[in-house]
C-alpha cells in the first residue's frame, strides 16, 4: 500500500473580500477514497489546486504523511493528478507521457523506467498503444493514459478533478469501476472532486460535501443519505420532502410539532440532535425522504396519521411516486414512494392518510440556508 | 409594355450578369495592381536589354552574375545576412522572454511595457533612423555590426512578441501545471513542454525577424556607411544612381527569399495542430 | 552544508506572502529576469536614442529649430501635405482593399487562397523592392509610358514618375495589405447567417450587405485605416524614390534635411515634430488601433 494520509487543518483561500474556501478542516485516512462533492462555484476544485500547489492557501495548513507541506513548490510535493481534461502532453507518445513523472524524478535507470511504463500500460490495459499521440486516442483512453501517468511514481496522494466529466455516461461509469479497482489495489489515499452525486456516493468511501466554499458534512454515503447535518445536505443527497412547521415544545427527546391545524407530528426519542435545533414557538423544517412514508386509505391510518388527498400518481418504473397534499394545508404536497409490485395505484383526489415514519424524520431551523 | 420587357426576369438577371462581370473585372483589375509590381522584377532580371522592355527581348542570366560577382553587392549580402541571422537569434530569444514576462509573469506596468515594445512598430523608421545615427555616430556604430544588431533587434521584437503572445494565449495552461505536478522544476516544464507546443509560433517569430531585419531600409539608410553597407541601403543607393538590371536580380533573389519563408510560415500554421 | 541549504530553499514557494502564491504565474524575480533583456534593449536602441533626438532638437536651450518650423511656409506645407497624402492614401486603399477583403471573406477556400496570395505576397515582399518597381514602371521609358506610346493614347512620353500622384500611387499599394487585413479578420468573424437572416427577413443583398454587413466590419475598417494612416504618415522609402522635389513629405524632408544639407539639429525638430503628430494619433484611435489583429492575420 503506498497511500498516507492527508490533513486539511482550518484552510482557506480568499480572493480580496471573496471566499473560495473557508476554514476547511478535514482528515483523510492513508488509502482512503475521499470525494468532494458540491455545485459549481462550491471551493471544490480550489481544494484540490492548493493540494497540489498551484494556489497557496491564505491560512491553514496543508499535512501529508505527518509533514507540512503548505510551503512546498508544487514540483516537490509528490501528488499525482488527474486534471478534468486530462492534460496529457501532445508533442508526447503515451509512453513518453508516463514516462514524464519518472525521469522528472531522474531515480531510476532507463530500464526501470521502460518496465514501470510497460506495467503502467498493462494495468490501464493499453499496452498496444505506447507509440501513439494522446490525439489519437479516444476520451475513455486517454482517461486512462491521464490515471496511469498519474500513479506512475506511486504517489503517496492522488488527486482527481472530475476525470470523468468530459465522458458519456456509459463510459463513465466503466471508468469509475476501472478507478475504484486501481484504487484498491494500490491502496493510494484519493481525493477526487466531482459534481455528479451518483458518482461520489459509489466510488467514495467518505463524502465531503461543500458549498460556498464551506464544508458542510463529511461522511460516508450511508451516513449523509440518513443523517444528513443540514438542510443543504439533506436536500443535495437524494430526493427529500421538505414541509415547514412550528415547534410546540421539546424536551427529553421528545418534540411535538404542527404542520397545520389539523396535524401534528409527535417524534419520540429518535433523531439526530433535536433537542437543541428546536425550542417551542420556533419555525422549522420538517424533512422526510420519500421511500419512508406509507400512504393507506382515510381512516386506516390511525391517530398518528395526517389527512391527505392525491394529486398525481406516476409509474416510474420499479416504483411508483405518488403526490400527495395535506388535506388542511393544500400548498404542502409530499412526494411519496411506493415499491411497484403488488402496489393498487391511488387515483388522483383520493383521500388517504399519511404516515411518516418516525425514524427519518429530520428537523432543521428554518432559517438555515447553505450560504449562512 | 416597355416596362414589362425590362421588368422580365430574364432582363433583370442579364443585368445581375453584367454587374457580376464587371465587378470581377474592377476586382481582378484591382488584384493585378496588388500583383504586378512584386512579380515585374523577375522579367527584368532576366531581360537582355539594358533598359526595361515588356515583352522582354530575349532571356539571359546576366544580371545575376554581374551580382554575384560585384564585390559591392557580394559584402552588402554577407554584411545583411549576418546581422540578419544575429537579430533573428536575439530577437527571437528577447521577444519570447518577454511575451512569457507579459503573459504568464506577475509584474507591474505591464501594459505599459507591452506598448512600449511595440512602440518600434508605430514610430516613423525615419525618426529611428535618424534617432540611431546621431547615437552611434559619436560611439563609431554606424556601419557596424554591433550597431545594426541593436537597431534591427528593437525593429523585429514587436513581431515576436506580437507572435509569441499569441501561441502563448492559445497554449493551455493546465498542460505546464501538469508539468510541475509530474515533479518538473520552472525551467524544465518550459523546455520539455511549453516550448515544444508554442514552437510554431516562435519559428514564425524568427522568420518576422530575420525578414524584418534583412528586408528593412529606412534605420539601414541612416545607419550604414561606407565601410558597412546593408543590402538595403546598397540598393537603395543604387535606384537612385545606378538603376540597372541587376537590381531586379537581386530584387528577385530577396523576393524568393520572403517567398520561401513566409510561405513555409503559413504552411506550418495552415496545418492543422495536433490537439 | 550550504548547498543543502540553498537546495532546500529552492524548494519553498519564494513568493513574499505566501498567500498570493499561485502556480499559473511567473514570481516576480523571474518575471524580472525575463523582462531584462527586452527593457535593455527598448533602453539602448529605442529610448535613449529617442531622448537624444529629442535634446538636439533643443541644443543651444532654444526654440530656434521649431521657430524655423513655423516661420517656413514651405516646412508647415510639407507638414500639412503630409497629412493629406496620408488621408488619400488611406481612402484609396480603403475603396480599392474593400472589395477585396469582402471577395476574401466570401469566396470558398481554393478560391479565397488564390485571393489570399495577391494580398500576402506583396506584403511579404520588401518595401524597397516595390518601390523599385515603381520606379521602373513609372519612368520616361518605363512599361506604363511605352505602353500608352505604342497604343497612340499620347505621342511623347508623360512625367509620371516624381509627381505626387506617383507618391500617392505607390504608397497606396505599399499599404493596402495592412487595409485589406484587419477588414478581412471582421468579415470572417462575421457569421454568413447574418446575413441570411437579413435576406429572409426581406432585406435585398445590397440592403442587407448596407444594413448588415457593413456596420459589423467598422471595426476592422477603422482598424485597417489608423494603421494605414500612421504608416504613411511616416513613410520614407517610397516617396523617397518615387517623389520629387515637388511632393516632399516630413520623412523626405527629414531625409533632405540629414543627407543634403547635414542640418541634424534641424532635422532632429522635424523628426520630433512628425513623432508627435504620430503619437498623437496613435493616441486619439488607439482604441480602435489593435496591432496584433493586423499581424495575426498575416499568416
Amino acid at each position: 500500500m503506498i497511500g498516507q494520509s492527508l490533513s486539511l487543518v482550518g484552510l482557506q483561500k480568499r480572493y480580496g473580500e471573496m471566499f473560495a474556501v473557508r476554514e476547511l478542516s478535514l482528515d483523510i485516512a492513508a488509502g482512503e477514497f475521499v470525494s468532494l462533492l458540491g455545485p459549481s462555484g462550491s471551493g471544490k476544485t480550489t481544494v484540490l489546486t492548493m493540494v497540489a500547489g498551484f494556489d497557496a492557501p491564505s491560512a491553514g495548513r496543508i499535512v501529508i504523511g505527518g509533514r507540512d507541506v503548505t510551503r512546498l513548490a508544487p514540483n516537490h510535493r509528490n501528488i499525482g493528478m488527474v486534471f478534468q481534461k486530462y492534460a496529457l502532453f501532445p508533442h508526447l507518445t503515451i509512453r513518453q507521457n508516463i514516462a514524464f513523472p519518472l525521469k522528472m524524478r531522474g531515480k531510476s535507470q532507463k530500464a526501470a523506467t521502460s518496465r514501470r511504463v510497460d506495467e503502467m500500460l498493462e494495468l490501464i490495459q493499453l499496452s498496444g498503444y505506447a507509440e501513439r499521440y494522446p490525439n489519437q486516442l479516444s476520451g475513455g483512453q486517454q482517461q486512462r493514459v491521464a490515471v496511469a501517468r498519474a500513479l506512475a511514481f506511486e504517489p503517496p496522494v492522488l488527486l482527481m478533478d472530475e476525470p470523468l466529466g468530459a465522458l458519456d455516461k456509459k463510459l463513465r461509469e466503466v471508468m469509475q469501476f476501472e478507478i475504484k479497482r486501481l484504487q484498491e489495489r494500490l491502496g493510494v489515499t484519493v481525493v477526487y472532486v466531482t459534481h455528479d452525486q451518483d458518482e461520489a456516493l459509489t466510488m467514495s468511501d467518505r463524502v465531503a460535501i461543500m458549498c460556498n466554499g464551506r464544508l458542510m458534512q463529511c461522511g460516508t454515503p450511508a451516513e449523509l443519505y440518513r443523517q444528513p447535518s443540514s438542510e443543504f445536505v439533506a436536500d443535495f443527497i437524494g430526493r427529500m420532502n421538505f414541509i415547514d412547521g412550528d415547534c410546540l415544545d421539546s424536551k427529553g427527546g421528545k418534540t411535538i410539532v404542527r404542520l397545520s391545524e389539523g396535524s401534528v407530528l409527535n417524534l419520540r426519542s429518535v433523531g439526530n440532535d433535536r433537542d437543541c435545533r428546536c425550542a417551542p414557538g420556533k419555525a422549522l423544517r420538517v424533512a422526510i425522504r420519500p421511500e419512508r412514508i406509507r400512504l393507506v386509505r382515510r381512516g386506516q391510518g390511525g391517530a398518528e396519521a395526517f389527512p391527505g388527498v392525491v394529486d398525481a400518481s406516476v409509474f416510474v418504473g420499479s416504483t411508483y411516486i405518488v403526490v400527495v397534499r395535506l388535506a388542511d394545508r393544500p400548498e404542502a404536497s409530499l412526494h411519496v414512494q411506493i415499491a411497484a409490485d403488488g402496489f393498487i395505484p391511488f387515483q388522483r383526489n383520493d383521500n388517504v392518510d399519511v404516515l411518516l415514519d418516525e425514524e427519518a424524520v429530520h428537523v432543521f431551523p428554518l432559517v438555515e440556508r447553505c450560504a449562512a | 409594355m416597355i416596362l414589362d420587357v425590362f421588368a422580365s426576369p430574364a432582363i433583370r438577371s442579364y443585368s445581375a450578369a453584367a454587374g457580376i462581370i464587371a465587378g470581377g473585372a474592377a476586382i481582378g483589375g484591382i488584384l493585378f495592381f496588388l500583383l504586378l509590381p512584386t512579380l515585374i522584377v523577375i522579367p527584368m532580371s532576366l531581360s537582355e536589354t539594358n533598359y526595361i522592355e515588356f515583352p522582354p527581348r530575349g532571356l539571359t542570366l546576366k544580371w545575376y552574375s554581374a551580382y554575384l560577382s560585384d564585390p559591392d553587392w557580394m559584402a552588402a549580402t554577407w554584411f545583411s545576412l549576418r546581422i540578419a541571422l544575429a537579430t533573428t537569434a536575439t530577437a527571437t530569444i528577447t521577444g519570447t522572454m518577454a511575451a512569457l514576462a507579459i503573459v504568464r509573469g506577475c509584474l507591474p506596468f505591464r501594459t505599459a511595457l507591452q506598448a512600449l515594445a511595440l512602440g518600434p512598430l508605430i514610430v516613423p523608421h525615419i525618426v529611428l533612423g535618424v534617432a540611431l545615427y546621431l547615437t552611434f555616430s559619436p560611439l563609431q556604430l554606424t556601419g557596424s555590426f554591433l550597431g545594426f544588431l541593436v537597431a534591427h533587434t528593437v525593429l523585429a521584437i514587436p513581431y515576436v512578441i506580437i507572435t509569441v503572445t499569441a501561441s502563448l494565449q492559445r497554449f493551455d495552461p493546465t498542460l505546464e501545471l501538469a508539468a510541475l505536478n509530474c515533479g518538473a522544476n520552472r525551467l524544465q516544464a518550459f523546455f520539455l513542454v511549453v516550448l515544444p507546443n508554442i514552437a510554431p509560433g516562435v519559428a514564425a517569430a524568427a522568420v518576422f525577424a530575420f525578414l524584418a531585419s534583412f528586408d528593412e531600409a529606412t534605420v539601414a539608410f541612416f545607419i550604414s556607411d561606407v565601410g558597412g553597407k546593408s543590402i538595403g541601403r546598397k540598393m537603395f543607393e543604387d535606384i537612385d544612381f545606378n538603376l540597372t538590371p541587376v537590381i531586379a536580380a537581386v530584387s528577385t533573389v530577396l523576393v524568393a527569399t520572403s517567398l520561401l519563408l513566409m510561405g513555409s510560415v503559413h504552411l506550418v500554421n495552415a496545418r492543422k495542430p495536433r490537439p | 552544508m550550504t548547498n543543502f541549504i540553498s537546495r532546500s530553499r529552492s524548494h519553498r514557494l519564494s513568493f513574499r506572502r505566501l498567500s498570493s502564491y499561485s502556480a499559473r504565474f511567473y514570481s516576480l524575480p523571474t518575471s524580472i529576469v525575463l523582462a531584462t533583456p527586452l527593457i535593455a534593449a527598448l533602453a539602448i536602441g529605442f529610448l535613449y536614442p529617442v531622448l537624444k533626438l529629442f535634446a538636439l532638437s533643443f541644443s543651444g536651450g532654444t526654440l530656434a529649430y521649431y521657430r524655423r518650423i513655423v516661420a517656413e511656409p514651405l516646412h508647415l506645407a510639407v507638414l500639412t501635405g503630409t497629412v493629406q497624402v496620408a488621408l488619400v492614401v488611406t481612402v484609396a486603399s480603403l475603396l480599392l482593399g474593400f472589395p477585396v477583403a469582402y471577395l476574401m471573406a466570401r469566396l470558398s477556400k481554393g478560391p479565397a487562397t488564390v485571393v489570399g496570395a495577391c494580398v500576402f505576397i506583396p506584403l511579404w515582399t520588401s518595401v524597397l523592392i516595390r518601390s523599385y518597381a515603381w520606379v521602373t514602371l513609372l519612368q520616361r521609358n518605363g512599361i506604363i509610358n511605352e505602353l500608352l506610346i505604342d497604343t497612340g493614347v499620347t505621342d511623347g512620353p508623360l512625367k509620371l514618375i516624381y509627381t505626387q500622384g506617383a507618391v500617392i500611387l505607390a504608397m497606396t499599394h505599399v499599404l493596402m495589405p495592412f487595409m485589406i487585413l484587419p477588414i478581412y479578420s471582421a468579415l470572417r468573424a462575421l457569421p454568413a447567417d447574418y446575413v441570411r437572416a437579413a435576406r429572409n427577413l426581406g432585406a435585398g443583398p445590397l440592403r442587407a450587405f448596407v444594413a448588415v454587413t457593413l456596420p459589423l466590419s467598422l471595426p476592422g475598417v477603422f482598424a485597417g485605416s489608423v494603421m494605414c494612416f500612421v504608416l504613411a504618415l511616416g513613410f520614407y522609402i517610397t516617396p523617397a524614390l518615387v517623389g520629387g522635389p515637388g511632393s516632399m513629405l516630413m520623412a523626405t524632408l527629414i531625409g533632405q534635411q540629414t543627407t543634403v544639407l547635414l542640418d541634424w539639429p534641424f532635422a532632429a525638430a522635424l523628426s520630433t515634430v512628425l513623432l508627435a503628430v504620430t503619437l498623437l494619433f496613435v493616441l486619439l484611435f488607439r482604441r480602435t488601433l489593435s496591432l496584433s489583429k493586423g499581424l495575426n492575420s498575416v499568416y
